[in-house]
């Protein structure tokens, strides 16, 4: 007999016994999820994927949402837009989903919001584009950190370093080049001058050309800044130890996993990284508010899973979690109800920072959310 | 100086390994007049078995004798259940099933390995190698050294064997080296094995390099097609010369012009052989018999 069986069983005798009417009985609240479980993007929705449903068997287990369960309708896109677009559909018309957690990338995130937006279903995006919020739309959020402030950290922690003198190398997917734009956009505000603008493709296998230039640039460069994901930074890192290059590598929050550390070996030493409080839940402070929330999360995760965290997953976590309490909040699981109470929450601990949702800010996050990380004896280490 | 030195350095890595994987679409090419778009599979698995075995413990040498031996035995049931059963097929029908043949084995590999990216250790160290200013890891040594080592050998066995002059007879000519008592079923099988071997032996020098997932062999495949092209598609000593010639053009015009357009080079480069000299850089003028 299957435990959901056995459970509804369980419940309808309880039920019956007391004469109320059983709470299975009612449907459950659906909630969509179209995610990158497959495919070049899978580091990312594989972790969310498994943060979900880890989740919301945790949520039913302690009695769900408004009395009713919750059920959630997943698939893979494989990382392909046009696929993500299809299954959104699939989730507003066949599964008649209340809310939708997904879109494991900008692309696939981008490719959806058409559908939700017509339909007026609330879509929390996992992905990093800063094009999914801004300009604002209405059912439209997001809970990972933007790429932009990506950029901003990295340059704060440049201008107390004192370093101004910067060469950038990028790769030229989704991630890269977005990364790469806002890196030059926000660069003259933190006084910093980009002396070198490189890029590489995605399966590159040697970028020690690009570094070369960078190195012999006029003017010479006093840090490097990689702004892409995937295995492209290791073969970066890796060869910037390989030509002696002697200025500090900054990578970005793209790389925040396990597995570049272990990609890019001993070269890794001494990159800095912006990265969620997650990825060094153990070294936050006591009284940091979001000591217990990554804590748990980690905890959780890593002894049911058998996998480390990773960042990725939090933003699953997060989105889930600012849903189900907006549900709670509205009572109700109609879409626009459900969209202005995600608009009211204030002061949520979440994995990836204190989000403070707005009209005019659909993510909530500010560049506290982000801290500077260390890569120091093979492992993450908290700088500030 | 040391700048251009370093982008000769990179694109002779590179090269090296674009030159194998020319040499091998060359060895089958001349046995049976097919392209085989799987050559990157072979990388791809002689790089992923390496990274496997190694991770359950097996010594590293140890792995990537078993690399190679599964990347054999993968060409050799390439042949036997897919080249073989099509015989007599026209050359672009056989082409077909090889790209069929490279999908599946990336499908399989997806299954029995994962999706991450993996490295191997270095076979000697990390520490770079310094020359003039430039610097090169001495794992890029190790892909020189054997992709020469790989190629003298294959000379040799072409040379002086018996079933080297076999593939040699049947490549000048199918009928009249199978009318002389040539089993030239035997020949292409061998054909499909070695180039197994070669791809694999490719794979497991540049995974400490590059990194290896089950994705790199599609990217492989089609890099080391241009280098074939360019060398002229059936000569060895045009694969690797296109191979080398390739990787250097890549690097130097990432170096020097732009690095956005750097895989543009490879297909360039298809494009201009195709156009001004079809026959590659030291390949034979086809003939057309009238």
């Amino acid at each position: 007999m299957s435990r959901r069986l056995f459970s509804a069983m369980l419940i309808g005798a309880a039920a019956l016994s007391l004469g109320l009417p059983p709470a299975a009985a009612q449907a459950p609240i659906r909630i969509g999820s179209v995610l990158s479980v497959t495919g070049p993007a899978s580091f990312l929705g594989d972790p969310e994927a498994r943060t979900l449903r880890l989740y919301i068997d945790r949520i039913n287990q302690s009695g769900g949402v408004l009395g009713r369960r919750l059920e959630l309708v997943l698939y893979d896109d494989g990382g392909d837009a046009n696929r993500a677009r299809t299954f959104a559909t699939r989730l507003v018309e066949d599964d008649r989903v209340v809310a939708i957690v997904g879109g494991t990338t900008t692309g696939t995130s981008l490719a959806m919001i058409p559908v939700f937006e017509e339909a007026r279903l609330p879509f929390i995006s996992l992905a990093g584009g800063i094009e999914i919020i801004e300009p604002v739309k209405p059912f439209t959020f997001k809970t990972p950190h933007t790429d932009k402030m990506a950029c901003e950290k990295i340059f704060d922690d440049l201008r107390k370093r004192g370093l101004t003198r910067v060469g950038l190398i990028s790769g030229t997917g989704g991630f890269g080049a977005s990364m790469r734009t806002q890196c030059l956009r926000v660069a003259p505000a933190f006084g910093i001058t980009i002396a070198a603008d490189e890029r590489y493709g995605p399966g590159d296998t040697d970028m020690t050309p690009q570094l070369t230039r960078i190195r012999n640039v006029q003017g010479g460069v006093q840090a490097v800044v990689n702004a892409d994901f995937g295995q492209g930074p290791a073969i970066v890192t890796r060869n910037f130890a390989q030509l002696g290059m002697g200025v500090p590598l900054y990578q970005s929050h793209g790389v925040a996993s396990r597995s570049f550390i272990e990609l890019a070996g001993p070269a890794a030493e001494g990159v800095r990284l912006p990265a969620a409080a997650l990825l060094v839940a153990e070294q936050l402070p006591d009284n940091d508010p979001q000591k217990p929330v990554v804590m748990a999360y980690k905890q959780l995760y890593e002894s049911t899973q058998n996998q480390p965290v990773s960042t990725f997953g939090g933003h699953a976590f997060d989105g889930l979690m600012i849903l189900v309490e907006a549900i709670k909040r509205a009572g109700s699981t109609d879409g626009a109800r459900i969209r202005d109470a995600i608009r009211q929450t204030r002061g949520f601990i979440g994995t990836g920072g204190v989000v403070n949702m707005s009209e005019t800010d659909h993510m909530g996050l500010d560049l506290s959310a982000f801290r500077m990380i260390e890569i120091r004896n093979g492992t993450w280490r908290l700088l500030d | 100086m040391d700048q251009l030195l370093q982008f000769v350095f990179s694109g002779l890595t590179v090269g090296a390994v674009y030159a194998l994987v020319a040499l091998g679409f060359t060895l089958i090419y001349n046995a049976s007049d097919v392209i085989n778009f799987a050559q990157g599979e072979f990388v791809m698995l002689g790089g992923m078995v390496t990274v496997f075995a190694f991770a359950a413990g097996v010594p590293l040498p140890l792995a990537a004798l078993l690399a190679i031996a599964v990347a054999v035995v993968t060409g050799l049931l390439l042949h036997r259940f897919a080249i073989e059963p099509a015989r007599g097929a026209s050359a672009v029908t056989l082409i077909i099933i090889t790209i069929g043949a490279s999908i599946l084995i990336r499908g399989l590999a997806q299954i029995v390995f994962d999706r991450q990216f993996h490295s191997l250790p270095a076979f000697s160290g990390e520490e770079p190698i310094r020359v003039l200013g430039a610097s090169i890891l001495p794992q890029s040594l190790w892909v020189l050294g054997g992709a020469a080592a790989i190629v003298a050998v294959l000379w040799l066995v072409m040379e002086r064997t018996l079933l080297g002059k076999a593939v040699r007879a049947t490549a000048a000519n199918r009928l009249a080296a199978r009318l002389v008592g040539i089993d030239t079923t035997l020949v292409l099988a061998f054909a499909f094995g070695i180039s197994g071997a070669i791809g694999a032996m490719a794979g497991i020098l540049i995974t400490p390099i590059t990194l290896t997932s089950v994705t790199v062999g599609t990217l492989l495949a089609l890099k080391g097609f241009a280098a074939a092209m360019l060398g002229g598609m059936g000569n060895p000593v045009g694969a690797v010369v296109g191979g080398l010639a390739l990787g250097l053009l890549e690097s130097l015009a990432a170096g020097f012009i732009s690095s956005t357009y750097k895989d543009a080079v490879a297909f360039l480069v298809i494009l201009a052989v195709l156009f001004v000299l079809p026959q590659g850089l030291l390949g034979r003028r086809g003939v057309e018999r009238v």
